[in-house]
């Protein structure tokens, strides 16, 4: 079972530079242990002890985790995931 | 309708059924026409409480400085605001921004200094910070934290939905400043908390996210995410679609971020129509098409109009 995750360029260090890489995984939380193994390093950027990091945004298919399960979301085959800074609009 | 002055008539917005994108009689939709203020966008409400609150604190002596770091809207309406009340005013303002807002500002009389590009506003929001530090004399009203910008819409906008419209189920808008959905939100928290707050919030291009650190993020001061039920983000490509369509098929001729909007109130219309709920989902036209016409989000096919927006900041 394969998951898009698209990722913002400032993490792309741990990706080899790929804009999308693919996970594996039936909850954010999952896919995320999954793409540290692959790419060793990209999971403290996303989590801290608390979970997502303040200023990570996460998106699944378009609507922000936070306001799904969290980490818990789940997520399955043909789901994308999109990450991104939180920035100013206005 | 008649007002004393220009300020005076700020608000008091029509709101727009769309019976042709609605999908049935039972899930419709609402335009709130904010393009129909002063300067043509929402901002008008958040500059004129913001720079009202200022005087009645007594932080603001005629002939003063205001400094903000802006897209462009706010600007445009503390511009107005300001020439009316007799204040100067400074934006800072991402370069990456439509050719025509920098000339709105300047009419106004507006003074203008560009930030980088990368980091979009949020390299505009430290700029502005480091200016107001080294010129403590001038005042900084500082839209993304300031509770007068979401009183505006707690005020004005909120109750004028709740008024035209008390049917309403869903409130849509756009997730810059935050001010709209909070203070919209917070209006129907206290009056009518059933209403789903939903916020859209533009996907630019990568430049826009061309942080050096991911700690350096910014989430405005004013956002409180209880008050929000879902949060959406949406791409180019779905927001020129849907400022097409708002266009072609009920005549509204609005900017890119309301196309964003659209394409969110859209995806809660769908379901609520296919889970067989009645529906009055309310969402907000920023703007107008005017300000972005030099962007070639109109012509040519969407695809085209997606390359010449990468990059800027649309919204």
């Amino acid at each position: 079972m394969a998951i898009e995750v698209r990722v913002p360029t400032i993490l792309r260090v741990y990706t080899g530079g790929e804009k999308s890489v693919n996970a594996e995984g039936d909850t954010l939380q999952a896919v995320i242990t999954n793409l540290e193994v692959n790419y060793p390093g990209i999971g403290g950027r996303l989590l801290d002890d608390s979970g997502l990091r303040r200023f990570v945004n996460v998106y699944l298919n378009d609507e922000d985790v936070r306001f799904l399960d969290g980490l818990n979301t789940s997520v399955g085959d043909q789901d994308a995931i999109t990450i991104l800074p939180a920035v100013a609009g206005g | 309708m008649r007002f004393d002055s220009l300020l005076q008539s700020v608000g008091h917005t029509p709101l727009i059924g769309l019976p042709r994108l609605s999908p049935s009689s039972d899930v419709r939709l609402w335009a709130k026409l904010e393009d129909r203020n002063p300067t043509g966008s929402v901002k008008d409400r958040a500059a004129l409480n913001m720079i009202l609150q200022a005087e009645a604190q007594g932080l603001l002596r005629p002939g003063c400085t205001l400094l903000e770091p802006t897209s462009g809207n706010t600007g445009i309406s503390l511009a107005m605001v300001a020439k009316q009340r007799g204040y100067n005013l400074i934006c800072v303002m991402p370069e990456n921004t439509s050719v025509e807002r920098t000339q709105l500002l300047t009419m106004w009389g507006a003074t203008i200094i560009t930030s980088p590009a990368a980091g979009g506003s949020n390299e505009a929001v430290r700029v502005a910070k480091g200016l107001a530090a080294q010129n403590p004399d001038w005042v900084m009203l500082y839209q993304y934290g300031n509770e007068a910008n979401a009183q505006a819409h707690y005020d004005s906008t909120g109750p004028e939905l709740l008024s035209d419209l008390p049917e309403i189920t869903h409130f849509v808008a756009g997730l810059g400043t935050t001010g709209t959905l909070m203070g919209v939100g917070r209006y129907f928290r206290d009056h009518k908390p059933e209403v789903q707050i939903v916020a859209a919030e533009p996907r630019y291009g990568e430049v826009v996210y061309g942080l050096r650190n991911i700690d350096e993020g910014f989430i405005p001061e004013l956002y409180d995410a209880s008050l929000l039920t879902s949060r959406f983000s949406v791409g180019p490509l779905d927001a020129l679609k849907r400022t097409r369509q708002l266009l072609e098929i009920e005549g509204i001729f609005a900017g890119i971020s309301t196309g964003a909007i659209l394409h969110a109130a859209l995806g809660i219309a769908k379901k609520a129509d296919e889970a067989g709920q009645v529906a009055n989902i309310a969402f907000i036209v920023c703007d107008g098409g005017w300000k972005y016409l030099s962007t070639g989000a109109y012509e040519g096919t969407l695809a085209e109009a997606e390359t010449k927006i990468e990059g800027q900041l649309w919204a």
